[in-house]
C-alpha cells in the first residue's frame, strides 16, 4: 500500500476536467486509489462521487493506492496532481 | 413595451425577433418492465449513442470556441461512464422493474441534487452537467436525437435554460443572441456564450417566460442584463444608437487590443486601470489593461455590517490577483474618512473631515485595523503580482511607521509558515503637496508613487472638490499641480522607484504628453479609457 498527501493549488479546487482526467488515469491501473479528505473518501475512478466531495483550492488530501501496480499508480497520480492540480 | 431584468453575462447589444427555444420533452413515465436485462441492454445503446453525440458535439465546440471549453464535453462523456451513475440507473431497473428512461431520470436527480446542495457556485452549476447527460440519455431511449428546429433567419433564443450542450448545438449564424429565464454566470453555458461572443442575459425570470412567443421584437442588452419585450420606435432608436456605438467601440477595441502603448518615437507607458471591487476585474480584461494601477480597497468595509475578517478580505484580494494571472494589481489600504464614512469605525464629527481623522492616518491610530489588512495582502501577494499602496501620506514618520508594521506582518507569516512574495512592492500616493515636496526623502523608502490628482488638486489649491460655487476657481491644469507631479517624477527617478498617477488627472488626454515628458511610467485610468488613451499615446511623437 502507498499513500501520499497533496495540497490543492488550483483556484477551483478538483473541477470537473481534472476529475474526469483522474478518473481516467485511475482506471488504467489495477490498483485501487482512494482519496480521502476530512474522515470521506471515495475511491477516484467515481467522478461523480469525487466532483461532489468538494475539495477546494488549499485542502489537503491524502491518496491511498493499494493493488498490483500500486508503485506505478501512486507514482502516476502523484505527477498528475503536480501537473494539474 | 415590457422590460425585465436579467444578468448580462456578455456584452452587446441584438435588436430581433424571438425564436423560443423547443426541447423533446423530458417528462418521464414510470412504467412496469418485466424484463430487467431489455431494459439494460436499451440503456447501453443509447449511452452509445449518447457518447457518439457528444463527440460530435465536442468537435463542433472544439472548432467554435477552442480546447478549454470543449472540454466539457469530454468531461460530459465520462460523466455517462461513471460507475455510480450506471449502477444507480441498473440498480433501479432490477430491484425496481422501472422502465430505463424513469431509471435515468430518478438517477440524476438524485445526481444532481448532490452537486446543488454542495456550498461552492462552481459545483452547484455541475448540477446543470448532469441533467443535460441525462436528458439527452433519455433522448436517445427514444430513439431519436434532439429536436432541430428549421431556421432560416437570425433569432434571439430564447429559453428557460440551455444545457451546455444545447448552447454548442445551436447554429451560430442563426442566433443573434441568447435570454434565459434561469441559470447562474457560473454556468458553462454562459461561459460558452462568452467565448462565442454572443449577448446572452440569464435569470430574466419565469415571468419573462410566460410572456414571450415567437416573434416577438425583443432588445436585449448584455451590459446592463435588460430585455425590452415589443419596444416602442424612440427605444429601438435609442437601443439602435447604442449598438452602433458598441460595434464602433468594439472595433477600435480590436484594431488597438494587444498592441503596446508606445509613442511614434519609442516611449513606453504602462496603461492600468482603476477599480472599486472584485467585479470590476471583467472590465479591466476586456479594454485590455495591463494591470490594476489602483484597487480601492474600501468596498470591502464599505458592504460589510462590521470589520471584514482576514480570511474575507484575503479571498478577495486573491481572486483579483489571480484573475489579473500575473499582471501587476497595486491594492490601496482602507481610505475611508472625509466623504466615506462607516457607521462601525464610529469616528467622531468633524468640523473638517478633508483635512482630518482620515486613511493612514485612522490606520496608524488602530493599528489592529491595518494589521488585519496587511496579513490579507501579504497572503494574497503569494498568488499573483501584488504591490500595496498607502494613502494619505504626508511625511518620513509615516512611512517609516508603516514599513515597520509590514515587516512585523511579514515576520509573523514566515514563522507561520504562510507563503507571500517576499518581493511584493510597497508604495505611497502622492496627493497630499506636502508628500510632493518632500518626494526627495519618500523616494527612497519605497518601490513606487502614485499620484492622486483629485485630492492633490483640492489641497494644492484649496478648494473643494464638492462646491460647484468654486468650479470657476478650479483649474485642474493649474501649474502649482503640474509642477508638483514633476517634481515627484524627477524625485522618484532619482531614487529609482517608479511613479503613476492614477487620478481623474491621469485619463485627460490633453496632458497625456506632459505626462509622458515627465517621465511617468504609468497611467491608471478607468477601464472604458484604457484604449483611447491607448490611442493618444501611439499617435504622440516626443521627439518633435
Amino acid at each position: 500500500m502507498k499513500t501520499f498527501s497533496y495540497v490543492i493549488k488550483d483556484a477551483v479546487g478538483i473541477h470537473a476536467r481534472p476529475a474526469g482526467l483522474l478518473a481516467k488515469l485511475a482506471k488504467e491501473y489495477s490498483s485501487t486509489v482512494t482519496i480521502e479528505k476530512g474522515g470521506k473518501s471515495v475511491n477516484v475512478t467515481k467522478l461523480m462521487m469525487l466532483m461532489g466531495m468538494g475539495i477546494k483550492c488549499g485542502d489537503t488530501v491524502n491518496f491511498t493506492v493499494e493493488g498490483e501496480d500500486e508503485e506505478a499508480a501512486a507514482k502516476a497520480v502523484e505527477e498528475f496532481m503536480q501537473n494539474n492540480l | 413595451m415590457r422590460t425585465y431584468q436579467g444578468k448580462g453575462v456578455y456584452g452587446a447589444i441584438a435588436i430581433g425577433r424571438i425564436s423560443v427555444f423547443k426541447r423533446q420533452d423530458a417528462k418521464v413515465r414510470r412504467t412496469h418492465v418485466d424484463d430487467a436485462s431489455q431494459e439494460i441492454a436499451r440503456v447501453e445503446a443509447a449511452k452509445e449513442l449518447a457518447t457518439q453525440q457528444l463527440q460530435e458535439i465536442y468537435e463542433k465546440a472544439l472548432k467554435e470556441v477552442g480546447e478549454t471549453h470543449a472540454q466539457i464535453f469530454e468531461v460530459h462523456m465520462m460523466m455517462l461512464e461513471d460507475d455510480d451513475y450506471n449502477d444507480s440507473i441498473r440498480n433501479l431497473i432490477e430491484t425496481q422493474s422501472v422502465n430505463a428512461e424513469y431509471a435515468v431520470a430518478t438517477t440524476a436527480d438524485n445526481f444532481s441534487e448532490m452537486f446543488a446542495s454542495m456550498d461552492d457556485a462552481y459545483m452547484q452549476a455541475r448540477a446543470a452537467d448532469v441533467k443535460d447527460i441525462s436528458n439527452r440519455l433519455i433522448a436517445c431511449l427514444g430513439g431519436a436525437g434532439n429536436a432541430k428546429d428549421k431556421q432560416t433567419e437570425k433569432m434571439i433564443v430564447c429559453a428557460d435554460d440551455l444545457a451546455p450542450s444545447e448552447t454548442v448545438s445551436l447554429d451560430k449564424d442563426l442566433v443573434m443572441a441568447f435570454v434565459t429565464a434561469y441559470g447562474s454566470s457560473n454556468s458553462h453555458t454562459a461561459i460558452l456564450a462568452r467565448n462565442m461572443n454572443i449577448p446572452a442575459v440569464i435569470g430574466v425570470g419565469e415571468e419573462f417566460l410566460k410572456t414571450i412567443a415567437d416573434g416577438m421584437q425583443i432588445i436585449v442588452d448584455g451590459y446592463t442584463g435588460e430585455i425590452i419585450l415589443e419596444p416602442d420606435e424612440d427605444t429601438v432608436a435609442k437601443m439602435s444608437k447604442k449598438q452602433q456605438d458598441d460595434l464602433r467601440k468594439k472595433a477600435l477595441l480590436q484594431e488597438l487590443k494587444g498592441k503596446e502603448n508606445v509613442t511614434l518615437d519609442g516611449t513606453k507607458v504602462q496603461i492600468f486601470a482603476n477599480i472599486g471591487g472584485v467585479s470590476g476585474v471583467g472590465a479591466v480584461l476586456a479594454n485590455d489593461a495591463g494591470g490594476i494601477g489602483l484597487f480601492r480597497s474600501e468596498f470591502l468595509y464599505l458592504e460589510s455590517e462590521d470589520y471584514p475578517s482576514e480570511e474575507e478580505q484575503f479571498q478577495a484580494y486573491r481572486k483579483v490577483l489571480e484573475s489579473m494571472a500575473g499582471k501587476k494589481v497595486i491594492i490601496r489600504t482602507l481610505d475611508i474618512g472625509a466623504d466615506k464614512q462607516i457607521d462601525y469605525f464610529k469616528l467622531d464629527k468633524e468640523e473638517n473631515p478633508a483635512l482630518g481623522f482620515r486613511a493612514i492616518r485612522i490606520c496608524l491610530t488602530r493599528p489592529e485595523i491595518f494589521k488585519t489588512q496587511l496579513r490579507a495582502l501579504y497572503r494574497a501577494s503569494a498568488y499573483g503580482k501584488l504591490g500595496i499602496m498607502f494613502p494619505m501620506i504626508t511625511s518620513v514618520s509615516e512611512v517609516k511607521k508603516i514599513l515597520e508594521i509590514c515587516e512585523e506582518v511579514k515576520a509573523q507569516l514566515r514563522e507561520a509558515g504562510v507563503p507571500f512574495d517576499e518581493k511584493a512592492e510597497v508604495g505611497i500616493m502622492i496627493e497630499t503637496p506636502a508628500a510632493a515636496v518632500i518626494s526627495d526623502l519618500l523616494a527612497p523608502l519605497v518601490n513606487f508613487f502614485s499620484v492622486g490628482t483629485n485630492d492633490l488638486t483640492q489641497y494644492t489649491l484649496a478648494i473643494d472638490r464638492q462646491n460647484a460655487k468654486l468650479e470657476p476657481f478650479c483649474d485642474t491644469h493649474h501649474e502649482a499641480i503640474l509642477r508638483l507631479i514633476k517634481m515627484a517624477a524627477d524625485n522618484a527617478r532619482q531614487h529609482g522607484a517608479w511613479i503613476g498617477i492614477c487620478g481623474e488627472l491621469a485619463a485627460d488626454t490633453s496632458l497625456t504628453e506632459t505626462f509622458l515628458r515627465m517621465g511617468i511610467d504609468e497611467l491608471s485610468v478607468s477601464a472604458p479609457f484604457v484604449l483611447p488613451l491607448r490611442d493618444t499615446v501611439r499617435k504622440l511623437d516626443l521627439s518633435k
